[in-house]
């Protein structure tokens, strides 16, 4: 059976890899928080609630006849560490929130890693040469005593076993008072922004020691408050241009040509709420948990809880598609308020041509929606499918009392299970995705 | 897990889940999530709404029939101080024998309607005579509060809420405000200036007949109310500390504590604005936005500290 896919060929996703503990036993540390790949897609980066980032590098095997990629552990570092703010008597939790590539300019890659308050530039290098030769050192580093140095000699570089490095070479700091929810690198390659609950900064790359604000929702009275930044986003050509999402289920879009505070939003995007849908939990459903572009700039995807909504930049009244992720959900509101799990925020991403979108839900259940073939399709990580190269078998969530076979009803869910973070390669039909404390990498069997 | 049958969407049980994960967020590690605070207090609104709603629903259903009860009466009263003892005696039984006050606000709201209705019709002159089954130390306020206060309260169609504001009656200058400080624990109420104890514990004892002593716990969350009347020039209302506002346990929200939670907000979350048509109908809406936006925010507010 066929997934989504691009193109005219049905993809059809097969298990390649499975990482992080089997227990079931899972430690909070281990949570993944975020996932992402880099530019070219050769690498993928994981942050966890314990504030370490993994890096994993993709090796094709040439030797086969397709052409399977792996990826496997490429740098592990600690990013972030808890830290207690004594002013306010909070512990600023060590979990990233974000990581950011960094477009590659040379040999070492960067990218940026937020928690909530602070941000972080690293440098990741790779070193598979050392010098050797040294007149007054030996190999072991103990050093000569002068006098005893008859000849001289040039050191040279030998070959070495691979060696990553990740060091920190910027701290963004002491900028946002409320949790940071995002960071979006411009198109400039110079600059970034990053969004807390009431604020945007924008910061130079290289300077840490200021940051300017270029979005403040906070109103003089905080009575007063009625919404929150909940996303933003650079757009993906033009540097001039961001957008900003809200709990209320607004989009902004801003032109930091227009003003340098850029609180008047250049454009609105709103949808008017149903009203037969109205219900106490309706702000909740309606709070915008990610927003992205499309890669081409023309589009906007965003995620609430129960749907995922494509945007057009072009037009401010309406969606132009949208796609119910688990609209069954609907009815159990309560109950997912009363567990928590109406505060999921699950992310959502872009295939590399723009033509499928994907997004997670429960049970470790993930959607895929096709947009051109308007075909849709539910898939799960699960052990249970990792065989490799199995091919993923569609599911289905049945909504009424009339289970048929090889469905799953409502009530068989398991809401502790959820997939929030997803990451599709930037060319090819290659996917990460994020269960609880595993990331699963599926592949188009025709890759 | 979700439960096999759908929890009933209950207004009261939705607003003591709403009031447990306030309390709960201000010690979770990383500190009161702003955002999740917000969407919880707009769920804390609408269930209070719909719970005003059917509550004022219910007292107007329930005074229509009494006043056809007590037309009957009217004829036997004769000796006004007579009445004053009988409305004495109905606060011994209602409003707790401890000679704790409780303000005529909040008793008015959930008092059976059958005391306000005897009240009501002794066309009591004096004021204090009116308050005594309600209020024992807050006297200066009831005098101040004419007898058809209680009317507006209650005699209305529209479910307007407690003594805080009656769009209908003009002449009401019932002027309440509440805040709870987060961050010391402590309730304060401004009532025309006066200085006022809300004792919540004092009050679940005249609703639910409880017999447990009003215990000196302090209150777990902050709200700011705003008086509707003071809408067009909104300024942030004084407080005053006040000591002990007596609540029950926080890990016990039952619904009587819930009633008197609710009374005690007050204005505030009735005059929300809301996006229902029929909300606004029922709420009878002289209600300011700004009003509306202060008392949903009054929660971060507080919850934010920053």
């Amino acid at each position: 059976m066929a997934g989504a896919g691009g193109g005219s060929n049905d993809v059809q996703w097969c298990f390649s890899q499975v990482k992080g503990a089997i227990d079931d036993d899972v430690a909070e540390a281990d949570i993944i928080s975020t996932v992402e790949f880099n530019h070219s897609g050769e690498l993928l980066a994981t942050g966890d609630k314990g504030g370490r980032v993994v890096i994993f590098q993709q090796e094709i095997e040439k030797s086969q006849p397709q052409c399977r990629s792996e990826y496997n552990v490429y740098s592990t570092f600690q990013s972030h560490e808890p830290e207690f703010d004594y002013l306010k008597s909070l512990e600023i939790e060590e979990k990233i929130n974000k990581i950011r590539w960094l477009p590659q300019k040379n040999a070492a890659q960067f990218l940026l890693s937020t928690n909530d308050k602070t941000i972080k530039l690293w440098k990741i290098s790779e070193r598979d040469k050392r010098p050797e030769g040294y007149n007054l050192k030996e190999e072991d580093g103990r050093y000569i005593d002068p006098n005893t140095v008859t000849a001289l000699r040039v050191p040279v570089f030998r070959p070495m076993d691979l060696m990553v490095e990740a060091s920190p070479r910027r701290v963004f700091a002491n900028a946002h008072t409320y949790h940071i929810n995002s960071i979006s690198i411009n198109s400039d390659h110079e600059t970034y922004l990053s969004a807390d609950d009431l604020r945007i900064n924008l910061w130079h790359q290289e300077i840490t020691d200021r940051s300017f604000n270029i979005v403040d929702i906070k109103p003089a009275n905080m009575e007063e408050l009625t919404e929150v930044i909940t996303a933003a986003e650079f757009h993906p050509h033009q540097c001039n241009t961001f957008v900003y999402s809200s709990s209320k289920g607004t989009i902004r879009l801003c032109d930091m040509r227009a003003s340098a505070l850029c609180d008047t939003h250049s454009k609105l995007f709103e949808e008017p709420e149903d009203p037969s849908n109205r219900s106490f939990f309706s702000e909740i459903i309606s709070s915008i948990s990610d927003v992205k572009f499309s890669h081409n700039g023309r589009y906007m995807m965003i995620r609430d809880y129960l749907s995922v909504k494509i945007w057009d930049l072009n037009m401010e009244n309406r969606p132009v598609e949208t796609y119910q992720v688990h609209e069954y959900l609907r009815s159990k509101l309560c109950s997912l308020y009363e567990n928590d799990c109406i505060f999921d925020k699950f992310e959502c991403c872009w295939n590399g041509n723009d033509s499928v979108v994907m997004t997670g839900s429960y049970n470790n259940f993930f959607r895929m929606f096709d947009r051109g073939q308007r075909r849709d399709v539910t898939l799960e990580a699960s052990r249970e499918g990792s065989k490799p190269q199995q091919v993923l078998k569609p599911r289905k969530v049945c909504a009424d009392g009339k289970r048929k076979k090889d469905e799953i009803s409502v009530d068989s869910l398991d809401f502790n299970k959820k997939i929030l973070h997803t990451a599709w390669h930037p060319q090819d039909n290659i996917i990460a995705v994020a269960t609880t404390n595993n990331l699963y990498i599926f592949q188009d069997k025709v890759n | 897990m979700i439960n096999t049958m759908e929890c009933a969407v209950d207004a009261q049980s939705l607003i003591s889940i709403s009031l447990r994960k306030i309390h709960n967020s201000r010690t979770q590690r990383g500190g009161i999530k702003l955002h999740k605070n917000l969407l919880v207090s707009y769920v804390l609104r609408n269930a209070r709404q719909v719970y005003m709603n059917e509550k004022y629903a219910e007292i107007y259903r329930m005074q229509q029939y009494e006043e056809v009860m007590t037309v009957c009466n009217e004829i036997q009263e004769l000796n006004p101080l007579d009445l004053a003892e009988d409305c004495e005696e109905q606060s011994g039984d209602c409003c707790g024998n401890d000679g704790v006050s409780e303000p005529a606000s909040l008793c008015c709201a959930l008092l059976p309607v059958s005391h306000l209705t005897a009240v009501q019709s002794a066309h009591i002159q004096a004021p204090s005579a009116c308050s005594a089954p309600l209020s024992l130390q807050s006297d200066e306020v009831c005098k101040e509060t004419e007898p058809s206060f209680y009317r507006s309260c209650c005699a209305e169609a529209y479910p307007v809420s407690n003594c805080d504001f009656s769009t209908v009656n003009n002449n009401l200058h019932c002027n309440k405000t509440t805040v709870l400080d987060l961050d010391t624990h402590v309730v304060t109420t401004v009532e025309n200036g006066y200085l006022h104890q809300d004792c919540c514990a004092s009050f679940q004892q005249c609703c639910q007949g409880a017999q447990s002593p009003a215990k000196k716990r302090k209150v777990d969350f902050e709200y700011y109310i705003s008086d509707i009347e003071e809408v067009p020039d909104f300024t942030p209302c004084k407080r005053a500390k006040f000591e002990d506002c007596s609540y029950a346990n926080s890990e016990h929200l039952d619904t009587s504590n819930i009633s008197n939670l609710i009374s005690i907000f007050g204005s505030g979350f009735s005059g929300l604005v809301s996006r229902q048509a029929d909300f606004e109908q029922a709420l009878n809406g002289q209600f300011c936005s700004k009003q509306a936006l202060a008392s949903l925010g009054a929660w971060t507010r507080a919850i934010v500290a920053f």
